[in-house]
């Protein structure tokens, strides 16, 4: 069989480089003319750990990882403890060569560091046995030898990215460019004669494989970058230029990002002790007028609950991000999961008024992040970015015309000090900043900024009256209330008018529906597209709207199907549940198909997934779970 | 033009202009101490040239959360322990507006007590008032942080086994750099501490001993006081660290043996603000960053411009 696609894994442990040559794999791949995608696996361990990224490449966009890889560079762990000993958590210093052995296709290429890896270790952990089972081509090389040679033991990886090359017939063109733009000196010098030795050291190998690699150009220039870049560049496009946080994986990265890019674009990055006060900084900074955000991860976002709900209650505009992780707790910190739904729908005290947002892709995570400030600012309410660990890191080529789009920095809903002389005041000189009946029929009242002339007003979590005082009169509390709620009506007009965030994929008209949010959206459409192929009648659906919930696209679309099945990534069912609970339906046409395991959903995986389920077959003994529709 | 004319604003202010318009009834018991923390801010508004509209004051949870609403400027009542995190932020926003902020015991050395410490180790451009009364008075009387060791309430019902917090030492610790305690039994020391805390450029911190006569003391309990810079008894030098420490120490041992010692503990004028150190980095633009927005003639810079080639 011919693979027409490469799906090269490269295995170390951390700290041996494995993300940066990964990176720099992708982008000379994507230089090169095809498109790409990255998947990230890796420990919450700073040194050593098995930790590996996948590059997919092929001559069309690629949207999802695939199902298991035909390419494998393990360079084996430098960095393990005790690299001779049965260890706690089994041979460490192999684990970046067996732990792989499930996912390599028959007949794939394993090229292994004989350097580094004895090769009587290597015969205990079964390469033997497993390489003839599977038809695997196994390459030992002396990767760390060539690396020594010219420079450090670290340049393994460089030495790999040479002998890839050799073996898969790649110019390594490419490859040189990227290390004389990111190097230079000796270093440069150094991994150049690494990259060439390493070449024609497996040039002169005889390695027989099938692995296509293929060829294309770009009909426009593209760019790589991952979620958290795009989540941060739309942040700033948007004119946000106040962050605040607290690091914690895997939402450390737009921090970072942030962090970095701030003090260029005028504005101050705030590295605080906590996160109520990440979340409390941002409102501060909102309320005395700049476009503001802070975000975090499960645990750290469920401290920001009370300063939200002080958000929704003084209609302060702030975004959040959270980047989800595996819970519960402390749960898996690098492993991805889509389980944090609920909290932060749900989370802070009261009837919750915020607006939630789950970009699907790094196209998405630009976009809906623009929305999610613009949407903030406008309706003083704060928008929330909800995308997980996949997203976070992984990395795809798109147009770069994607981002050609013009800064907005409007801070919205706010008053010149010539328009707040003009509006409302109270008896006592405070301006009314709580209007209950705003003009123009909408439900979005004035706002000041401190330091405006007679802008004066109140903001308090206390429930109040028009200028902002602590008031528990009930006709007031039902006005107030009442608008702040049905601000969320006016955003999702406001949404169905201007943005489409809901995708649809597939044929107009199927027998079957898919229902997917969030980072899984793109695999799905990817199944959809196989289960076409063979047979079956399917369409997909990936909502990024959580609140205000898309009632009716969602209703549509659950209508013209006989079923649905709806893939997420945590084992509650929880945006099915929000679908239920939002449309107040279809109960007994979705199922679900869940997956828990730390590892995002591959193409494959739903493909049976969907054929067990129409079958009633059993999934017990795969990595999924399956939950039948009401009444079924 | 600024797009904020209160600030700057070089009028003659008068400090009835922060009594709003029309008052709302005071939440506050007959006698409390609390009265005293508002009187003597107002008064100390017109001793430091700033106008309602230029002033932000914001506020934690509890008695001491509702100053605010009898102060008329901007204001923000936050949620418990969390007035500064929020309050510094809309100072690093516009370094322009003066930023204020207050809250209780309870709110500052108890649930909030880290953000006091970060904040003063910062060292932002601010005012910190504490509204210390040695009990939580709007939940009726309970136990707090600066409550002496075997007081009795209803939560700690045989007498609180801990030692109080030590306030002033604490804050010293963590790098505020100005550090005093006054008392609403003496309004004259206090609007002077409060004016010289507002024109301090860094954070200072003022424990204010309010009397809470339903729940704990009443106001003679902080009669007699002694002012530390007026007494012959006490001459410590006010710049320097070790001999504040020790002013620190007897005055927190002091206070809960019936002797009641304030004034100023601790003022350093020579380490430079948060806005100041964060500035000469590079990290905090030289204008208020909340005037950008305002400015028609703005320019925003463009992700595609400036950060795309990275990718390329």
């Amino acid at each position: 069989m011919t693979d027409n696609e490469l799906i090269w894994r490269i295995a170390g442990g951390s700290g041996d480089g494995i993300d940066s040559t990964s990176q720099n794999f992708a982008k000379a791949l994507m230089r090169s003319g095809l498109h790409v995608f990255t998947h990230r696996h890796y420990p919450s361990r700073i040194r050593g750990g098995h930790t590996y990224v996948e590059v997919r490449a092929k001559d069309e966009p690629v949207q999802s990882r695939g199902d298991g890889y035909n390419f494998l560079l393990a360079l084996g762990d430098s960095f393990a403890r005790n690299p001779q000993e049965e260890a706690y958590y089994g041979k460490e210093e192999l684990k970046p060569l067996y732990e792989n052995f499930d996912e390599l296709r028959e007949g794939g290429v394993l090229l292994y560091d004989e350097g580094l890896l004895d090769d009587a270790d290597v015969d205990e952990v079964g390469l033997e046995e497993a390489a003839e089972e599977n038809g695997w081509e196994v390459v030992p090389m002396d990767l760390r030898g060539i690396a020594k040679e010219h420079g450090r033991e670290i340049m393994r990886n460089t030495a790999g990215i040479g002998a890839t090359a050799a073996i898969l017939d790649i110019e390594t063109d490419e490859f040189e460019k990227l290390i004389e733009q990111n190097m230079s000196g000796d270093m440069q010098d150094a991994n150049l004669a690494v990259l060439e030795d390493a070449y024609e050291a497996a040039s002169e190998l005889d390695v027989d494989h099938d692995i296509e690699v293929p060829e294309n150009t770009h009909d426009e220039e593209q760019v790589i970058l991952s979620g958290s870049n795009a989540i941060s560049y739309g942040a700033l496009d948007e004119g946000c230029r106040f962050i605040s946080g607290y690091p914690m994986t895997p939402w450390t990265d737009v921090f970072t990002i942030m962090s970095q890019h701030l003090p260029n674009f005028g504005g101050i990055s705030e590295q605080v002790e906590d996160e109520i006060a990440a979340a409390a900084l941002a409102l501060g900074a909102s309320h005395a007028g700049v476009k503001a955000m802070s975000g975090s991860s499960g645990g750290g976002f469920a401290l920001m609950s009370e300063p939200l709900g002080l958000a929704e209650m003084t209609e302060t505009p702030v975004v959040l991000v959270e980047a989800m992780r595996a819970g519960p707790s402390t749960g898996m910190p690098t492993k991805p999961e889509q389980a944090d739904l609920e909290h932060v729908l749900y989370t802070s005290q009261g009837d919750s008024a915020r607006v939630v947002f789950a970009p699907a892709n790094i196209r998405e995570c630009y976009t809906q992040t623009r929305s999610a400030f613009r949407i903030a600012y406008e309706y003083q309410i704060p928008a929330i970015v909800v995308y997980d660990q996949k997203i976070q890191g992984e990395l795809r080529n798109l147009p770069a015309s994607h981002f050609d789009e013009e800064p907005n920095a409007d801070p919205g809903s706010v008053l010149t000090e010539e328009e707040i002389e003009e509006a409302a005041h109270h008896s006592s000189g405070k301006f009314k900043r709580f209007l209950h009946d705003p003009e123009d029929g909408s439900n979005v009242s004035p706002r000041s900024i401190p330091g405006q002339k007679n802008g004066r007003f109140l903001a308090t979590g206390n429930e109040h009256n028009e200028e902002g005082h602590i008031s528990e009169d009930p006709a007031n509390r039902i006005a107030q209330m009442n608008r702040r709620l049905e601000k969320l009506d006016d955003i999702r007009a406001d949404l169905d008018e201007n943005a489409a965030h809901q995708t649809y994929y597939g044929p107009e008209e199927a027998d079957y529906g898919i229902l997917v949010w969030g980072s899984q959206q793109d695999t799905a459409f990817e199944a959809v597209d196989r289960l076409n192929e063979a047979g079956h009648s399917v369409k997909a659906l990936g909502v990024s709207d959580m609140m205000p919930y898309p009632v009716k696209e969602v209703s549509e679309f659950l209508e013209s199907v006989d079923k649905a099945l709806v893939v997420e990534m945590n084992a509650t069912a929880q945006f099915r549940g929000l679908t239920q609970k939002e449309i107040g339906k279809y109960g007994d046409k979705m199922s679900s198909l869940l997956k828990y395991n730390g590892n995002p959903f591959e193409p494959a995986e739903i493909v049976d997934g969907f054929e067990s389920s129409i079958n009633g077959e059993d999934l017990a003994a795969t990595n999924m779970k399956y939950l039948p529709a009401a009444g079924d | 033009m600024s797009a904020f004319s209160a600030i700057g604003d070089e009028r003659e202010i008068d400090r009835d202009e922060f009594t709003p318009g029309i008052e709302p009834q005071a939440t506050w018991c007959p006698g409390c101490g609390d009265f005293g923390v508002l009187k003597a801010l107002k008064q100390a508004m017109p001793m430091v040239g700033r106008n309602p509209d230029e002033v932000a004051l914001f506020t934690g949870i509890g008695c001491s959360g509702k100053l605010n609403s009898y102060f008329n400027s901007y204001g923000f009542h936050t949620i418990h322990g969390r007035s500064l995190p929020v309050a510094r932020a809309a100072k690093l926003a516009n370094p322009e507006l003066e930023v204020i902020a207050a809250g209780g015991d309870g709110d500052g050395y108890g649930i909030g007590g880290n953000h006091l410490i970060h904040t003063a180790r910062e060292n932002h451009d601010m005012t910190y008032i504490v509204f210390n009364n040695e009990i939580f008075g709007l939940t009726k009387g309970q136990t707090s942080p600066t409550s002496p060791k075997g007081h009795k309430s209803k939560t700690q019902p045989h007498g609180s086994a801990k030692s109080p917090i030590r306030p002033l030492s604490q804050s010293l610790n963590a790098g505020a750099t100005y550090i005093a305690r006054t008392a609403a039994v003496n309004p004259n020391q206090a609007k002077e501490i409060i004016a010289e805390a507002i024109e301090h450029d860094g954070f200072a911190h003022i424990d204010f001993l309010t009397q809470c006569p339903t729940w704990n003391k009443d106001a003679k309990h902080y009669v007699p006081y002694t002012d530390i810079q007026q007494s012959d008894e006490y001459d410590h030098n006010v710049s320097d660290r070790q001999e504040a420490a020790e002013m620190m120490f007897q005055t927190e041992n002091k206070l809960y043996e019936g002797e009641v010692l304030t004034g100023r503990y601790y003022v350093d004028d020579q380490s430079p603000s948060y806005g100041e150190e964060k500035r000469a980095t590079g990290e905090m633009p030289e204008e208020p960053l909340a005037e950008r927005y305002f400015d028609e003639d703005a320019e925003w810079e463009r992700t595609y411009d400036e950060l795309l080639h990275h990718h390329k």
